[in-house]
């Protein structure tokens, strides 16, 4: 049935597990929320589908994205997501806020809250900004991304897209490729991956990989360095943008060599399960960790991933906002 | 004629081995007495300080602190950064030339000595910077700054990176028998570091400073000073190699001393993480993680390094423990982790975590005290301090081992509030600090009563 008039979200969730107001990390979901965040961003995906892609749920609410770091998908995501369910956006960076003329992060974002936003989604370089401006709030803080420590809605935005491919993460081999050192996504994903029953592998050389993984302070992972075996049998492989910059501060030989030992392309594809998945964070450089044709291959669901980027955001600002309330 | 008796205190004396319950006696600025007083005492007047139940021992000497003074005097002044001294129980302490202008000529150090006689209330003894303008370029004019009466060389946080600048400092200073004492930290691997580096930086996402960017600087300064017969103290060692690197250069006989921090000795790289953190399996992060007070440089480290400095400090690897007071302002410390400034605050909680090790059973109190007294002494060759011998100055510090007390910042004399201590419930506290026989702080429980002497 197509309407066309504003509908609101079918079916009315109830929440009574959700009693989060931050979302910092994915290191304290209990897999019971994390299954409630991917159910709402089921009927959020609904609400996608229709031809006028807005409810009013969040009318009257703002939600402000305050931006450090150069971002397209993640911020653009987060003001669709809110648009979508009838919230003020306001949209800030680091140029053009008052950080610029010196004022510390704690003023910056109690200004905010005391403009009235409702939930503040922040992107960082330093890891912990989140975390310093949610002691220092009354309101949601949703990390968008802090240094290298956690991408929490991106972690969700991938398990929503294994579980929608694969019915369910539990039991799924899922490769993460590259520069584990500098990435949140792959820590934020190890751990939302392990709680939702994945079994992670890393592939990365030593240069690329950090100190201390796995167990007894992260989930359990397997290391294995070489590419051609981490992926032989795998459900999901995800590599990980490898920035440029690395070759220059002399952790990698070159990129040539990079490319040789940890890209992914069509033969070490075809070593992983017959349909595996093929993810991506994004933004890519295709020809350095991941080939083009890889890239947009059949078995490629990285554009997916940015779709359902919006409906698992619309999922944690109706649950933070009030809708489930 | 002043005098003071302090009475039935339990004295501890390390440069002497004297631990006998006993009363000290203190006349003219000096040690008059140390045994049973006969009452009355044979002056006009005097006053009695009952110290029944504490420990008296010598005056405690920090080898490493920071007053910030020219320059900085939002963290600290010359006043508040001696008063605090006073109320952790330091009667002489050396601070840092990392100020603006640095230690590096005549006027500074005269600055420093005057602002510390008018202001003071503990004996301030400069350090003056190896380079000028702790550039790590060209080396200051050592025998005028020796002549001023600094008591050391040493850039601080600006390790000299430079091994040749390095290696012919050590040769100069012997001229005037100078001690340097240097931050070692190989900056090429320490660069952007703003945490130990291990399990808690990767789960931070925090670019981690390695122990081998303390090792490898410690090496070399080890090799420079067997080569020369330079005077070198090693700075705030903080990894179990460094520890061993020591080790063997002192067995080989070099003239080597190296100190440790409280905070080095008491607390682990998961302070950062925040206070009583389950780190038995994969806990989530508390909200209150990334704790800036808990950012210090050298980095606190690992529980295996704790043990090692332990031990080296038992094992007289490791001569003085030393403050490494790093007082700053809310507005350096309350901000994102890796823009926070580096530092702990510590003058006024050094003795009473400390004393954690001496109830837990891992030091016994007469090496705790030498290390606090008569051990920095001979590291500065001063014999005639750290003592309570007959006719030295009186500087004496006075200490309940079993009083508890919660560490609140806000009562700090020091401006640094800048403790990962904050809230915590500390066993050991200072009563009284004496310096030249004056009192320079009293703990409100304290009792002084005057008396009529006899004669």
């Amino acid at each position: 049935m197509r309407t066309t008039k504003q509908r609101e979200i079918e079916p009315s969730l109830a929440a009574p597990i959700w009693r989060r107001r931050h979302i910092l990390d994915l290191d304290d979901f209990t897999g019971e929320e994390i299954e409630l965040v991917l159910e709402t961003a089921d009927a959020m995906k609904e609400v996608l589908s229709r031809d006028i892609k807005k409810v009013p749920t969040l009318r009257g609410k703002t939600v402000v994205t305050l931006f450090y770091e150069p971002s397209t998908r993640t911020r653009v995501s987060f003001e669709q997501a809110a648009k979508n369910l009838s919230a003020d956006v306001i949209n800030l960076g680091a140029s053009g806020s008052s950080a610029e003329k010196g004022e510390s992060l704690i003023d910056t974002v109690r200004t905010l809250q005391a403009l009235g936003a409702d939930a503040l989604v922040m992107r960082h370089y330093h890891a912990g900004a989140p975390y310093l401006a949610a002691r220092h709030l009354d309101v949601s803080v949703i990390n968008g991304g802090d240094g290298c420590h956690a991408h929490p809605t991106q972690g969700l935005l991938d398990l929503y897209t294994i579980r929608e491919h694969l019915g369910t993460v539990a039991g799924a081999k899922v490769v993460i490729i590259g520069d584990i050192t500098h990435s949140r996504v792959a820590r934020s994903n190890i751990w939302g991956l392990s709680k939702m029953g994945a079994k992670v592998v890393l592939s990365a050389p030593p240069t690329l990989l950090p100190p201390g993984l796995g167990a007894p302070h992260f989930p359990k992972i397997v290391l294995e360095q070489n590419l051609d075996r981490a992926v032989e049998g795998a459900d999901v492989i995800m590599p990980l943008r490898l920035q440029l910059e690395r070759q220059k501060r002399g952790l990698l030989p070159s990129l040539r060599e990079y490319i040789r030992f940890y890209q992914l392309d069509a033969r070490r594809l075809a070593k992983a399960k017959p349909n595996a998945l093929v993810l991506h964070p994004g933004p890519m450089n295709e020809g350095v960790e991941i080939t083009p044709e890889v890239a947009h291959g059949a078995q490629s669901v990285i554009e997916e991933q940015v779709t359902n980027g919006v409906a698992v955001r619309m999922a944690l600002l109706y649950l933070l906002l009030g809708g489930a309330q | 004629m002043t005098a003071l008796l302090i009475a039935g205190g339990r004295i501890i004396d390390p440069s002497q081995g004297i631990d006998a319950v006993s009363d000290l006696v203190i006349a003219d600025g000096r040690i008059a007495r140390l045994g049973p007083a006969n009452k009355p005492l044979p002056y006009k007047r005097y006053s009695v300080l009952h110290a029944e139940g504490m420990i008296v021992s010598p005056g405690f000497i920090d080898l490493h602190c920071h007053l910030r003074e020219p320059g900085f005097e939002d963290k600290e002044t010359i006043a508040t950064g001696t008063r605090a001294a006073a109320r952790g129980g330091f009667t002489t302490i050396c601070c840092m030339p990392n100020t603006e202008p640095p230690i590096d000529t005549r006027a500074t150090v005269e600055f420093i000595q005057k602002k510390a006689a008018t202001d003071g209330v503990v004996q301030v003894r400069p350090i003056g910077c190896i380079t000028k303008g702790r550039r790590g370029q060209e080396m200051v004019e050592m025998g005028e700054l020796a002549e001023a009466g600094v008591v050391a060389l040493s850039d601080d946080g600006n390790p000299v990176t430079d091994p040749r600048l390095m290696r012919y400092a050590l040769e100069y200073s012997r001229l005037f028998g100078l001690l340097l004492i240097d931050h070692c930290e190989d900056v090429s691997l320490s660069e952007g570091g703003v945490m130990n580096e291990g399990w808690v930086s990767t789960r931070l996402g925090l670019k981690g400073i390695p122990a081998s960017a303390e090792e490898v600087a410690v090496a070399r300064d080890l090799a420079l000073a067997e080569m020369t017969g330079g005077r070198l103290h090693i700075a705030h060692v903080s990894t179990a190699g460094s520890v061993a690197l020591i080790r063997s250069a002192k067995e080989r006989g070099n003239a080597i001393t190296a100190e440790v921090t409280p905070h080095h000795l008491t607390m682990t790289e998961e302070r950062v993480i925040g206070q009583g953190w389950d780190s038995t399996k994969a806990a989530p992060l508390p909200l209150s993680c990334y704790d800036t007070n808990a950012k210090v440089n050298p980095p606190l480290r690992t529980a295996r390094d704790v043990e090692a400095l332990i031990t080296g400090l038992k094992d007289g690897v490791i001569d003085a423990i030393a403050t490494d007071h790093a007082p700053h302002t809310d507005v350096d410390k309350m901000c994102e982790f890796g823009i926070a400034a580096f530092g702990i605050s510590g003058l006024e909680t050094a003795l009473s975590s400390l004393l954690a090790l001496v109830h837990s059973g891992k030091i016994d109190l007469m090496t705790l005290i030498s290390k606090l007294t008569s051990e920095p002494a001979r590291v500065l060759g001063k014999g005639e301090m750290g003592t309570l011998k007959t006719g030295a100055p009186a500087d004496i510090t006075i200490f309940d081992p079993q009083a508890e007390w919660i560490v609140d910042p806000a009562a700090f004399a020091s401006k640094g509030k800048n403790t990962p201590l904050a809230g915590q419930t500390l066993k050991g506290k200072v009563m009284a600090t004496i310096v030249g026989g004056g009192l320079v702080y009293k703990d409100e429980s304290i009792k002084v009563e005057m008396r009529e002497g006899s004669s």
